[in-house]
């Protein structure tokens, strides 16, 4: 069974410390959902997760299935099942989506796969979020709605069925539709896949249908809070103070 | 025929034409240096004489050879020229073969050499025809059926002069005279090889012809031509591949490209150059363009150390269009690519584009020098220009020096130009779909120059993907 373990992470972006001895555990099938205002930390945890070079890891260390992983190179860390949905995924107006998709299946699988299957798979996970097969020969994320990004991110999660998936508010800025469609999405791989979440949320409504093993929250780059689902409702309902102060 | 060798001492040649720009000689005495290096009037005599060259050409020759000694040195010659170990040229080497229209007629190392780079295969697989040249001959020749029937002429150079020596006289180097400049002198001199292409009235050919350029021995310096004459309403898609060995010295090539779009005639001529590092390529590239006709120049300068090439195009018919798309490459300390599209409107209602893009890492030097002019008389012209570098790292150059001519009031004339990154983002966001960091820099180096990519057949674009792959492997290699 699988486990990504971070152990007392302390991360610094340009010389400031946004990241305070953070201890976060997920075993594979689990959902954890990590909340905190804006500004906490949240994407910052995710971003030194998967080792951008501007989140430097000061201290502690980032382990799966007993690993020590805290220094390889990110796409060494997705080949080992990590997987990491972006709040905001950069525009690539250069490379179109559906190149993309097929470097990334290639990448993780490796060549095995003949080309046309590798597009089957292309359109058929870019349908599964409710997209149409065009917009994979457009630029990546050129233009695309903020609901259509996040779809993105969802499809190549299903593309490349990691063990643990890290989403950063796949929620935001999603329809009603958006929002089930992302549900399912989450849903489906944790039967199929057995796959592990930390799910970054502002949000009760995605956690009813997803249903979190445990609610964490962090305010100022420290996890100060972690419980159940009541967790979630209570900060929906009086704000995060209700939280924070305790 | 017996074989000859004439020597010829290029690298003595350049260094004196280089002082000369800087007036470290005089006249007399660069003379004198030319003529102890090898170039000679009895020299030039002796190679059109060899070849059986009708009296025009011969007198073509020195008057090139008269112009080169006269002209001025370009002051855009660059100075990384003086440092190089070029090669003395053997003029005139003669194969140990004739010119053959199969390849079980030509000797095994030299179809071995053609096999390597994967030709044969891609002839049959695609391409409508064929003329290979191997040192200053060329041993292959190949003209489909369907061309024949239609008329097409395709034949080396030689040939040529030899079969349509009217046919040719009225169009070689009347496009790019040997007056132009000091190096399209000194080709007119010692032009030898090439191909011509005559494409006549309402043929309109479908699949691109190539013409494969191999410079064979190290001893061997090209000065190659190619004249194509797309007669009214007819359409002809070129393709000039060049590739050499990798040679012990530094190899010097000035080629010339001369087009000819007759009225609703269209063009379209492409370039992949991948030669070895050590070759020196000075092209000459230059097009007509009659009423209503069409000039498409895509031109990929990957290889080479150093390389001049500005494909040029003079709108001389109303209604004329002609693009330009250049990429160009300098990855390794040395390199230096010098580029940069010409259109000159001389026609109303003329319109050109020109995207030049360069990509430069490990301390190579990229340079544009485009040029766009619209002449008096050249109303309603439009001219857009697009130059955008690339630099993957800090010890990488990139000058731009853009053009502008305007004689009319007008003329829509717009330049845009960028200056790139790699960008850390992107990197970082393909690396966490799992792609590794060479391939994500090749993704997106290519992603840069896709819109030139697009204007390729499949097979070219897969070529010149496969050599800029090649080409990033050693990015970072020198720090
Ligand atoms: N690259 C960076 N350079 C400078 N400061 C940064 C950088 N990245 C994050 N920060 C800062 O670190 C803090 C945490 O930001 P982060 O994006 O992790 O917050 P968040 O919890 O994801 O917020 P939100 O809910 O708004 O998405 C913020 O103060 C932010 O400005
Ligand atoms: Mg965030």
């Amino acid at each position: 069974m699988s486990e990504l373990k971070i152990e007392n992470l302390t991360v610094e972006v340009e010389g400031k410390v946004i990241l305070r001895n953070v201890n976060l555990s997920v075993k594979q099938g689990e959902i954890h959902a990590l909340m905190g205002p804006n500004g906490s930390g949240k994407t910052s945890l995710s971003l030194a997760i998967m080792g951008h070079q501007k989140y430097k890891i000061r201290e502690g260390r980032i382990l799966l299935d007993g690993e020590d992983i805290t220094n390889l190179e990110p796409n060494e860390k997705v080949k080992r099942g990590l997987f990491l949905a972006f709040q905001n995924p950069v525009e690539i107006d250069s490379i179109k989506l559906s190149t993309l998709l097929v470097a990334e299946y290639n990448a993780f699988y490796g060549e095995r796969t003949t080309p046309l299957e590798v597009l089957n798979y292309v359109k058929s996970s870019v349908k599964n979020v409710g997209l149409t097969e065009s917009i994979l020969n457009r630029g990546v994320f050129q233009g695309f709605s903020g609901g259509e990004k996040k779809r993105i991110e969802m499809a190549q999660m299903l593309l490349l069925k990691p063990k643990i998936s890290i989403l950063d508010e796949p929620d935001s800025g999603v329809d009603v539709d958006g929002l089930k469609i992302i549900a399912d999405a989450i849903n489906k791989l944790k039967v199929e896949n057995n796959t592990g979440y930390i799910i970054i949320t502002h949000y009760r409504r995605i956690l009813d249908y997803v249903n979190p093993d445990l609610v964490h929250v962090l305010n100022k780059g420290t996890v100060v809070a972690s419980g159940g689902k009541e967790l979630a409702r209570l900060i929906d309902e009086k704000g995060y103070e209700a939280v924070i102060k305790n | 025929m017996e074989e000859k060798q004439l020597g010829l001492d290029l690298k003595e040649i350049i260094e004196a034409s280089l002082d000369a720009r800087d007036e470290r000689i005089s006249l007399q005495e660069f003379h004198s240096r030319v003529v102890n290096a090898g170039l000679r009037r009895d020299v030039i005599e002796e190679i059109s004489r060899t070849k059986r060259e009708p009296e025009w050409m011969l007198k073509l020759r020195l008057k090139g050879l008269e112009l080169f000694e006269k002209l001025p040195t370009p002051n855009w010659l660059p100075d990384v020229l003086a440092g190089l170990d070029i090669s003395s040229m053997n003029l005139y080497v003669k194969p140990n073969t004739g010119t053959a229209r199969n390849w079980d007629e030509v000797p095994n190392e030299i179809r071995n050499y053609y096999d390597e780079l994967g030709i044969i295969k891609s002839e049959q697989d695609y391409l409508a025809g064929l003329v290979a040249q191997f040192e200053s001959e060329p041993i292959y020749e190949n003209v489909k059926k369907e061309l024949e029937k239609k008329g097409v002429i395709m034949l080396s150079m030689e040939s040529a002069v030899q079969k349509y020596p009217d046919l040719v006289k009225e169009y070689y180097m009347r496009i790019f005279p040997p007056s132009d400049h000091k190096f399209a002198a000194l080709h007119a001199a010692l032009s030898s090889g090439g191909v011509f292409v005559y494409v006549p009235k309402n043929v309109r050919l479908v699949t691109p012809i190539e013409g494969f350029f191999v410079i064979g021995t190290p001893q061997e310096a090209q000065f190659e031509h190619t004249l194509i004459v797309a007669d009214e309403n007819s359409s002809i898609h070129f393709i000039e591949g060049c590739s050499a060995p990798r040679l012990s010295k530094d190899s010097f090539h000035d080629g010339m490209v001369e087009l000819y779009a007759k009225r609703n005639a269209r063009i379209k001529f492409t370039t992949i150059q991948n030669w070895s590092k050590n070759v020196i390529n000075f092209n000459n590239k230059r097009a007509w363009a009659d009423e209503n006709a069409t000039i498409e120049w895509v031109e990929g300068s990957l290889g080479a150390k150093v390389s001049l090439v500005y494909p040029s195009t003079i709108l001389r018919g109303e209604g004329a269009t002609s693009t330009s798309l250049v990429v160009t490459m300098a990855g390794s300390p040395g390199d230096w690519k010098d580029s940069g599209s010409k259109m000159i409107h001389s026609a109303p209602n003329t319109k050109s584009k020109v995207v030049n893009k360069n990509i430069g890492f490990n301390g190579g030097v990229n340079v544009y020098r485009g040029l766009i002019r619209v002449n008096k008389g050249a109303t309603a012209a439009r001219a857009y220009v697009k130059c955008d570098s690339l630099m993957l790292d800090d010890i990488t150059k990139a000058y731009t020096f853009p053009h502008n001519e305007v004689m009319e009031e007008d003329a829509d004339v717009a330049h845009e130009a960028h200056t790139l990154r790699m960008n850390e983002e992107q990197l970082f966001y393909l690396k966490v779909r799992g792609i590794d960091e060479k391939e994500a820099t090749s993704m997106l180096v290519l992603g840069f120059i896709d819109d030139i990519m697009r204007e390729l057949p499949f097979e070219y674009a897969t070529m010149l993907n496969q050599v800029i792959k090649l080409e990033l492997e050693k990015l970072g290699a020198v720090a």
